[in-house]
């Protein structure tokens, strides 16, 4: 166990409660031997824009509200008004940095509405895409949680090294993110030709890189002085909290959707849950840099084992019609299929638009359907009302979860460990305010 | 008691005339001098920051400056350009006079230290008795522009920022001062110049090898530098600055020429900084331990130099004085940020106990042998 670096324990003098909005009183209630400062939402190191209303003792955090709202989307509101296919679009947009763990979470509940399940070529590719995101997502939270502890270097070398993974998105997707290649029912297209080839070559290279952050941050006596330490968060406070993914898998609560609750076929490969004991911010760093090589594991045995057949589920009803080819500019139409459906049948011809315009009807019912992201359990509560489109979609996003522990985590710390504090935590605030 | 005293300075005096004291008059060599001080100040300052740039670049996977000038080497100047054409904007709520005088408060110490850096035989503008304790003062004073400028911006980033670097001169004066009084000791004198004499005519009691001051004092050494780091507010001791917590430190409201002022003071003290270092430790324009300048005579080969001598002096110290300032730029690629406590704890806890170990080695030392 590491040691508390605490001025004091987390305490409750006088708890704000905050249910309107009206930030002023929370300012105004604040005591005046302590200095309220505002960090955000424009500040260099609030991922985003997540403002943190700081109650300071001196150098000591006394208090910490975290205020969010300023990246609203109204994603989750604007599914209502679109068809359930065109849910992927925008659910990809929420998490900006795990989009394949939307679109697989919201098409997973989706399935489950029709009854339907993907084809097991899609589920697989699903992983393979899923666990590259999760290499390229932990990536980006070395890279910006390094720059937050003015770290430059990890900052370039994360950034370098996700451009990689981002690559081979693109030339699977076409866009690096947002990319909503998995759909309700499989996926928007197969994956490419050298698609194999790709995957191996990023099998190979980033081991590499990870023995790169090794080297460079493992014993480094900063790095270790800045992080052991701070931002404990024990296990059943972390439970207590809701707090998934790396911080509670760092507070030593083995709990992992994919052995949970297994989905797209992760029984079928072998790979460790890491945990640690420690329950500091270091105990993250060590989960999500071990997290990293696991995924490669996986990403190697369904490379492996990646079975033939289609991508789309064989129903004329659910799978889009257009996407039965890639063309030049990544997502394309089949000319054989235009001629098709211009040429030789009508009723082919009024599938097409029926679907295109205006979707299918989804079976009445509510559906929790639950993925381990980057950042914990992303779970998607959907309500389908036998329409087109979604009665509502609700998102259990790991971000908005995770940073409500970030006020117990950084009492009696310093301004600089609120920093390295929500830098562990990893929210990003796309997915925090839908 | 007076005697002794007086003679020793006169040797000092005696043997550090400036190549600039040209003539019999007054005029010329102030001017000439100035002149030399001046373009110390506003070239090597951005041969450093040239430096940075490709250095850090090189290490963290990218190419650094490339468009401005030959290989980007005038980005600093295209910098300093543009600064000079940004709006001067004062907030409302600050303390205009102190806000507007802070920069240069900051600026000056860190230009009058080149006064006394000796750069080669002969190559310095003066050579004051008390030069150690003229250079180490002057550039404590640079800290006052900090902290005016920090509590005169009205932001309360800024004053944080203004307070930790006052916290932080405080305990890192102490451990470069006593380092430095170890040199003094060793030496037998402040001048500057006296002390490059000094490693060029020090052996190993007993033996006829010469040895810069950096081998029996490794331990000051280390200590002298990382002090001088945290001095510089220089990664990893850039908590006064410290981005990711306090936006710019008290350089958050500053903008144009003024934002400018204070990155040259920094860049001109990681200059200014290394060459004391070179000066106290790595033996001056001293090529290697025991081997004279080509075309010197005096001095252990130090002095009397023919142009050749001068030249190439000239050029080891800034050769010399360039790798530690690739080691600072090293620190900032490996290093993430120290915290405030931690970089109090390294110098009471740690530093100042180890300096004043070292001191007492070297008096001893020096009575012994």
């Amino acid at each position: 166990m590491s040691r508390d670096t605490r001025v004091d324990a987390p305490d409750d003098p006088d708890e704000i409660f905050v249910d309107g909005a009206d930030w002023e009183q929370v300012i105004d209630a604040v005591t005046d031997e302590t200095l309220t400062v505002n960090m955000g939402p424009q500040h260099p190191s609030t991922h985003g824009v997540l403002r943190l209303v700081l109650e300071l003792d001196g150098e000591v955090v006394r208090r910490l509200n975290s205020v969010i709202g300023y990246l609203h989307t109204g994603i989750e509101k604007s599914t209502e008004y679109r068809t359930w296919v065109q849910g992927t679009t925008f659910v990809t947009r929420m998490d900006y940095l795990s989009p394949f763990f939307n679109e697989t979470a919201y098409s997973l509940g989706v399935e489950r509405l029709l009854g339907i399940e993907a084809p097991e070529r899609a589920q697989a590719v699903r992983v393979i895409l899923m666990e590259l995101n999760r290499i390229a997502s932990h990536f980006v939270w070395l890279a910006t949680g390094g720059m937050e502890l003015g770290s430059t270097t990890v900052m370039t070398y994360g950034f370098r090294d996700r451009e990689h993974i981002l690559d081979l998105f693109e030339s699977q997707s076409g866009v690096r993110m947002n990319h909503a290649y998995i759909r309700p029912g499989g996926l928007a297209a197969d994956v490419t030709d050298d698609f194999e080839e790709r995957v191996r070559a990023l099998i190979k290279l980033l081991p590499e890189r990870f023995a790169h952050y090794e080297e460079l941050l493992l014993r480094n006596p900063i790095w270790n002085d800045r992080l052991r330490g701070v931002g404990v968060l024990n296990q059943e406070r972390a439970m207590a909290l809701g707090v998934t993914g790396p911080l509670a898998r760092a507070a030593g609560l083995p709990w992992d959707l994919r052995r949970a609750q297994p989905y797209c076929g992760y029984e079928q490969y072998d790979f460790d849950v890491v945990t640690e004991d420690a329950s500091d911010s270091f105990a993250r760093f060590l989960v999500r840099l071990e997290e990293m090589r696991q995924s490669l594991r996986i990403v190697e045995q369904a490379l492996d084992t990646l079975p033939g057949g289609p991508v789309m589920v064989d129903d004329k009803r659910i799978a889009w019609p257009s996407q039965q080819e890639l063309g030049p500019d990544g997502i394309g139409n089949s000319p054989e299929y235009i001629r098709h459906i211009m040429g030789e049948s009508m009723e082919s011809l009024i599938n097409h638009f029926k679907i295109v315009t205006q979707g299918y009807p989804v079976p009445a019912g509510q559906v929790y359907s639950a993925v381990e992201s980057p950042r914990g359990e992303l779970g998607y509560a959907m309500t389908s009302i036998g329409t087109n489109k979604p009665y509502r979609v609700h998102v259990r996003d790991p971000s908005f979860v995770n940073l409500q522990a970030a006020d117990e985590m950084s009492r009696g710390h310093q301004v600089a460990d609120v920093i390295a504090i929500v830098a562990s935590i990893d929210p990003v605030m796309g997915g925090v305010d839908r | 008691m007076m005697e002794s005293a007086s003679v020793t300075a006169e040797v000092i005096v005696a043997q550090a005339v400036s190549i600039f004291d040209v003539g019999d008059g007054f005029v010329l060599p102030v001017l000439i001098k100035l002149v030399f001080v001046l373009a110390l100040f506003f070239v090597l300052p951005l041969v450093g920051g040239y430096l940075e740039h490709k250095a850090m670049g090189r290490m963290q996977a990218r190419r650094g400056p490339v468009e401005a000038g030959p290989f980007g080497s005038l980005q600093l100047v295209a910098d300093g350009i543009k600064f000079i054409q940004k709006e001067d904007l004062i907030p409302r709520a600050a303390d205009k006079w102190v806000f507007a005088i802070a920069p240069g408060v900051a600026l000056v110490p860190a230009m009058l230290i080149f006064l006394v850096l000796p750069f080669g035989p002969g190559v310095f503008a003066l050579d004051l008795e008390l030069g150690l304790f003229y250079a180490l003062a002057a550039s404590s004073v640079s800290v006052l522009g900090v902290l005016m400028g920090g509590w005169a911006s009205a932001n309360k980033f800024s004053l944080i920022a203004g307070l930790r670097a006052g916290a932080q001169l405080i305990a890192y004066e102490l451990p470069l001062i006593l380092a430095a009084i170890a040199v003094a000791v060793q030496a037998g004198t402040l001048s500057l110049v006296g002390i490059v004499e000094a490693q060029a005519n020090f052996l190993i009691p007993g033996t006829e090898i010469n040895l810069w001051f950096v081998f029996p004092q490794i331990l000051g050494f280390g200590i002298f530098f990382v002090a001088a780091l945290a001095e510089l507010s220089r990664p990893p001791f850039d908590m006064p600055i410290g981005d990711s917590e306090l936006v710019f430190g008290y350089m958050t409201e500053y903008t144009g020429i003024k934002y400018a002022m204070y990155m040259l003071t920094e860049y001109a003290g990681m200059i200014s900084m290394s060459a004391l270092t070179v000066v106290l430790y790595l033996g001056g324009w001293q090529l290697l331990p025991g081997v004279p300048l080509p075309g010197c005579e005096a001095g252990g080969g130090l002095f009397d130099c023919s142009p050749v001598g001068v030249i190439s002096g000239v050029l080891i110290t800034i050769g010399k004085i360039m790798a530690l300032v690739f080691v600072m730029v090293w620190f900032r690629v490996a290093f993430p940020r120290l915290r405030e406590d931690q970089l109090q704890r390294i110098s009471w806890l740690v530093l100042i106990p180890l300096s004043l170990l070292n001191l007492a080695v070297i008096t001893v030392a020096k009575v012994v042998f």
